[in-house]
């Protein structure tokens, strides 16, 4: 237990140093650059323009089907993991649960695919 | 181990902090950007007691496609949000009983643990199985989901299905007219089909 938190110990140290660096640096800009605030250095710029309407605009719903698959095509290889590393304990039942987990999904794959939803028209 | 204690406390601080700007963020961004930060600082969490696994599933998957998901979302909906917060005070009862609710069931899980029935069932689980410190995380959890909880595993593939022809069923619209490139179509095409060579007359037209 406490030899896996030692390899774990670089992490944590770098995960401060990270930190402590970005925190200096936003200080040091905070402390040590010339401030001269001026509405217009906050204005949006648009090629000269004035911005013609807010930048958050709708995105398109094509958008949330491509992360939507994206996330269960992560989660099933995430699920390929620990599968693959207890291959040899598992034996054949583990095998097929996999490969079956893998039919599930394959089925949906091949509905995508004809569905045409991988395309961006 | 005193660095053990202070990475714990120092996350759990922050998991909680950050837990609470997502809830009161003006910006919904920023509130996503405090989710992921939660999610960091949990995977911390989930690696101070071991779970190294479930560590880095947590910033791959959530970090990595839920987060995403959800700016998307946020980004999606053409919702006034200073405007949604007005209501804000009106859904305090509600939501004020949902978390009793989910304390008491905290409390209900860390008391029957205590109580020492959690520790009955582990304790029936490892006996067919090698001691914590011989295996490794991953190890360990693939020699579970595949064998013993091999349904349930099943049942998680046929919930992702259904994710998966829900979110085509519900967001895929066929725009009519629109011209696409057929590469089989480009490929097999033959000099004949756009070529025609006419032997014109002198003189004449065709």
């Amino acid at each position: 237990m406490d030899a896996l938190l030692l390899e774990y110990l670089p992490v944590l140290i770098f995960v401060g140093l990270a930190l402590v660096i970005g925190i200096a640096l936003m200080l040091a800009a905070f402390v040590l650059a010339e401030n001269r605030p001026d509405p217009e250095k906050l204005s949006a710029y648009e090629c000269g323009f004035e911005a013609f309407d807010d930048a958050r605009k709708k995105f398109d719903v094509r958008f949330y089907l491509v992360a939507i698959l994206f996330i269960i095509f992560d989660l099933e290889v995430a699920f390929l993991f620990p599968w693959a590393v207890a291959l040899g304990d598992i034996g054949l039942y583990g095998f097929w649960s996999m490969m079956i987990f893998l039919g599930i999904l394959t089925i949906g794959f091949v509905y995508e695919w004809k569905k045409g939803a991988l395309e961006w028209e | 181990m005193i660095v053990q204690a202070l990475a714990f406390y120092l996350f759990a601080a922050v998991t909680v902090a950050a837990a609470f700007m997502v809830i009161v963020a003006r910006n919904p961004v920023h509130s996503v950007l405090f989710l992921i930060l939660t999610f960091f600082n949990a995977a911390g969490l989930f690696v101070l007691i071991g779970a190294e696994f479930l560590a880095m599933i947590l910033v791959v998957v959530y970090v990595g496609a839920v987060a995403v998901l959800f700016l998307f979302v946020v980004m999606m909906l053409d919702i006034d949000f200073v405007e949604l917060r007005q209501g804000f005070l009106q859904y305090v009862p509600i939501g004020a009983v949902i978390g009793l609710i989910l304390v008491a069931e905290l409390i209900l899980v860390i008391g029957a643990n205590s109580a020492g029935d959690a520790s009955a069932a582990g304790s029936a689980l490892s006996s067919s199985f090698p001691p914590v410190s011989e295996v490794s995380n991953t190890d360990a959890l693939g020699r579970l989901i595949y064998t013993e909880y091999a349904y349930l595993f099943e049942a998680a593939g046929m919930v992702l299905l259904v994710a998966m022809i829900g979110a085509i069923v519900l967001t895929l619209r066929q725009r009519p007219g629109v011209r696409k490139q057929n590469i089989s179509a480009q490929v097999s095409r033959r000099r004949e089909d756009g070529v025609e060579l006419r032997d014109v007359k002198p003189g004449q037209g065709i």
